[in-house]
């Protein structure tokens, strides 16, 4: 026998359901109930950097979107700094780098407005390519996935980021990595998220 | 550079597994390859702030955030209350935590919700609020009711309340259900059924709590949610190099 410690264990997950939007986004269901939903605006009116949409849907492994999905993304501002009070470095006024996205009831497409984030210090000073963390719940989804979504048009930098190289099969990294195109000026990135199946994304233990 | 600490590993033994075939829509939303481990970054160490202005006053009433003026929601009014802690036992403050659930009927307000089960004119089925210095919250509602899903023929949810907490790095992030004591349905459920661990469902069922209820008013519920606690030792974690 020895002393117990005294630690709590961390309250197991439940997945969100397929009436997720009633309690995060209201408003996407017709819930008119709080002033706002939360996550709609990321970046800010003050944010540097490219305005940029990224864009995608999350597919099955049936190879069906589902349309009844979350997804919420975590981002570095175009310095590489998150807006949080413990990250070294100043975030412009208004900037959260956080929010959500429902997918569409019909489509299932999802889509945040954004700034693309800069380059952020990774361990042992290693830098990591500018990147977007994700994280997505539904019906069907145990416990929320986490994943990355890298850009299209950082070859150079992400073929040196640290968390892409330790994904052992090469062949998967790219399901990590958003191909750019440009759309009525807008520069749109279009990340196709797959649960399962040929093309399964990397989805990460953090 | 950053002073916040890392987090402890997530125990995945607690949590239910991707695949769980007992809960049918998990087969084909559910990845095959094992997760990538992933040591923390600033990336996962930091998290989305929230303060008192994202939020309302009156959006942690579910009686009334929906009602017409003078009316409440119809069904048990319960309090449910407790405090967001870590591992570590310390209280999560200024945390944001969101709740939806059914209304008493076991009907949620929602286009794809076909349950005969009347809505309620005057429940939303949603709340927010954030947590005080002390990591404690505090929700007034209406208990849900049971309501059947589509998986066996015959399965029932039993009631619970919807609950999304952040706490403050993105990788704490957490989805939960919460139930009530002395629920008869709650070994019958399937998606209960995907935890793997019996404890984990203790956790997640609300106790009556007597001292907490409101004489002649409402019944309180106490449900304390736990995130994942950081590494803070004398020696600098090593983050930054060795
Ligand atoms: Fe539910």
């Amino acid at each position: 026998m020895s002393q117990k410690l005294d630690y709590l264990r961390e309250t197991a997950s439940q997945t969100a359901g397929p009436y997720v939007h009633i309690g995060l986004a209201p408003l996407a269901t017709g819930i008119e109930i709080f002033d706002h939903d939360l996550g709609l605006d990321i970046a800010g009116p003050n944010a540097k950097g490219e305005r940029i949409r990224v864009e995608g849907r999350i597919i099955d492994g049936m190879d069906t979107p589902l349309r009844d999905a979350l997804i919420e993304v975590w981002q570095a501002n175009a310095a590489g700094i998150y807006a949080h009070p413990e990250h070294e470095g100043e975030v412009e006024e208004g900037f959260r780098g956080w929010g959500r996205s429902v997918t569409d009831f019909q489509s299932g497409e999802w889509r945040f407005d954004t700034v693309k984030p800069g380059a952020v210090m990774g361990r042992h000073g290693r830098p990591m390519a500018p990147h977007l963390n994700l994280w997505i719940v539904a019906r069907g989804i145990n416990i929320g996935l986490h994943t990355r979504m890298y850009f299209g048009d950082e070859d150079a930098a992400n073929a040196d980021d640290p968390v892409l190289n330790l994904i052992e099969w090469e062949g998967r990294r790219k399901t990590l990595v958003a191909p750019r195109e440009v759309r009525d000026g807008m520069p749109v990135y279009r990340f196709d998220i797959r649960l399962q199946g040929e093309g399964e994304t990397v989805f990460f233990d953090v | 550079m950053a002073k916040l600490g890392e987090f402890y590993q997530r125990d995945r033994s607690l949590h239910p597994p991707a695949l769980t075939p007992v809960y049918k829509t998990s087969v084909a939303r559910s990845p095959r390859f094992s997760l990538i481990s992933l040591e923390n970054s600033a990336s996962e160490t930091t998290g989305p702030t929230f303060g008192q202005g994202d939020i309302a006053p009156g959006d942690n009433d579910l009686l009334t955030n929906y009602a017409a003026d003078g009316e409440t929601a119809i069904g048990e009014r319960i309090l449910l209350h407790g405090r967001v802690l870590d591992e570590n036992r310390r209280p999560v403050p200024n945390t944001l935590v969101e709740i939806w659930q059914a209304n008493a009927g076991g009907r949620y307000r929602h286009v794809k919700d076909t349950y005969f089960a009347a809505l309620d004119p005057n429940f939303g089925g949603c709340g927010r609020t954030l947590t005080d210095e002390n990591g404690y919250y505090c929700f007034r509602s209406i208990k849900p009711g049971a309501y059947p899903f589509r998986n066996y023929v015959n399965s029932w949810r039993p009631a619970h309340i919807h609950m999304s907490v952040f706490g403050s790095g993105f990788v704490q992030r957490l989805i939960t259900q919460l139930y009530f004591e002395g629920d008869p349905l709650i070994p019958h459920c399937p998606i209960i059924a995907t935890l793997p661990d019996k404890s984990a469902v203790e956790q997640l069922t609300a106790a009556l709590d007597l001292n907490a209820t409101i004489p002649l008013d409402t019944i309180a519920w106490k449900f304390d949610v736990v995130l994942r606690g950081r590494r803070s030792t004398m020696f600098e974690n090593r983050m930054e190099g060795n």
